[in-house]
């Protein structure tokens, strides 16, 4: 065991976290703006707004996230005169932007069926309470049924935070130099195999039970209305009480 | 229609190994997830802090720094461990090897969970109804719980299963040629990326919508004798 090469190479490591951290808000932040909209249109009667969403969300849920990378960042190359002419070239060149692109759309997708179960899950009375007051539909759906959708997705959107987190490890392999990457690359000059990969665990593990310590705050903020307000005076709520 | 060069066998052999890795990796997962289960819902300490730790951290580390892990850590441990004592030994593990039992181990800590609910949600009378009419408890397990826990079980390892066979796809990195690698490999020989990868995501789609399949004909297998409204 050679834990000096660990120490030495800690500097390095962090500036990896910094690139993980950095991919993941984001990609999270882009995904969800789109995967609002993409839940709408996947709810929507109306076929050419539903299928179309309906075959993404299929498509990027049920291919592997590498295949998906791959095909954005290699796979682009095929096509690299049509990029070129209109422009687009210079950032499918760049492996930090393909793998933004490919996570982003990953979680997008997760995301907005994520939303669709929730927006689905808004309780049918409190919709005709809404219409009974006379709310027009985009109202109705920006006072009563997205808060309440967020709501109750929250926890599901914690864990595909949580996994997203995880899965911009992938981008390694396209040579991103994130935790992964530079674990990698020094574990590979050094021989330090296990004492590089297990720090580079640790500081995952560190970056996961801090999503969810952050992601628990919130949900206790989102639904402190509905909590017994003696019993959380009583009681801290388990923070840490894992994935679920 | 896609216009492999050639290179379409190369991808269906890569997917018959995919199918095959996670057959091994699924069934460990199984046998790991039900003796998590048992550590997660006996009194005795030891189990439970092993079986709580085991799920804790597997869930917190991504799979491919796993893999790494296992790939090229454990050998090298073992080495160094040997070095200590006196011996230089050099170990090649199989991929195959080091693929389905990473993945196998990742996937039991889902499946812990998976079956600490289903046992959950047999209804305690049962059990103490296969007791009192003098059942051991292996037996009532065995006769009671275990048929009962499939039927709540199954949408979940259905989920586990859906995640794993994706995960498949990062054994690729340890060069095992599995279907990820080989239309890597395709990708390289014919120039073509991205029909390439295209036609193997198209596959991974394909085995996505027949477990698909596959599961809701094991829902209904395990749910017979349950009577419906």
């Amino acid at each position: 065991m050679d834990l000096g090469i660990v120490w030495d190479s800690l500097a390095k490591l962090l500036n990896g976290a910094v690139i993980t951290i950095e991919l993941t808000t984001i990609s999270v932040f882009i995904g969800l703006c789109l995967a609002v909209p993409l839940s709408l249109m996947r709810v929507s009667p109306n076929p050419f707004l539903r299928l179309p969403v309906y075959g993404f969300i299929f498509y990027f849920r049920g291919t592997p996230l590498l295949v998906q990378i791959f095909l954005i960042y290699y796979g682009s190359g095929q096509f690299q005169e049509f990029l070129s002419q209109i422009g687009l070239w210079t950032f499918f060149r760049e492996a930090h932007f393909c793998a933004i692109l490919s996570l982003t759309l990953n979680t997008a997708a997760y995301t907005a069926e994520i939303l669709r179960g929730a927006i689905q899950g808004v309780s049918f009375g409190e919709i005709e309470a809404a219409r009974a007051a006379g709310m027009s539909k985009g109202l109705l759906y920006r006072r009563i049924i997205l808060p309440k959708a967020f709501r109750l997705a929250w926890p599901a959107y914690t864990n595909e935070v949580v996994f997203l987190l995880q899965a911009t490890s992938l981008v390694s392999i396209i040579t991103v130099m994130d935790i992964t990457g530079v674990a990698r690359v020094i574990a590979a000059r050094s021989f330090a195999f296990y004492e590089l990969f297990i720090a580079a665990a640790l500081l995952y593990l560190g970056l996961v039970y801090g999503v969810l310590f952050l992601f628990r705050k919130v949900e206790f903020r989102l639904t402190r209305h509905l909590l017994d307000r003696v019993a959380i005076a009583k009681k801290v709520p388990p923070v840490l009480a894992g994935l679920k | 229609m896609l216009n492999l060069k050639g290179y379409g066998w190369l991808l269906l052999e890569g997917a018959q190994l995919t199918v095959l890795v996670g057959l091994f990796s699924m069934a460990i997962a199984i046998v790991l997830g039900l003796i998590g289960a048992w550590g997660k819902l006996v009194k005795a300490k030891i189990p439970r802090t092993a079986a709580d730790s085991y799920t804790t951290v597997i869930r917190g580390v991504p799979e491919l720094v796993l893999i790494l892990l296992v790939y090229y850590g454990i050998p090298t441990v073992i080495q160094d461990l040997a070095k200590a004592v006196g011996h230089e030994i050099i170990i090649d593990v199989n991929p195959f090897a080091a693929g389905v039992i990473t993945i196998g181990f990742i996937y039991g800590a889902f499946s812990t969970e998976v079956f600490r609910g289903a046992y959950l949600a047999v209804p305690k009378g049962q059990i103490e109804a296969a007791r009192s009419a003098g059942m051991g408890p292996a037996l009532a397990f065995r006769r009671i719980i275990l048929p009962q826990m499939w039927r709540f079980a199954l949408p979940g390892l259905g989920n586990v299963w859906m995640v794993l066979i994706k995960a498949t796809a990062l054994i690729s990195v340890i060069q095992l040629p599995e279907l990820m690698r080989n239309a890597d490999i395709a990708a390289r020989a014919t120039h073509l990326p991205f029909t390439c990868y295209f036609a193997a995501s198209l596959i991974y789609l394909g085995i996505t919508i027949a477990s698909m399949l596959i599961q809701q004909r094991a829902e209904v297998w395990a749910d017979r004798g349950v009577r419906r409204s």
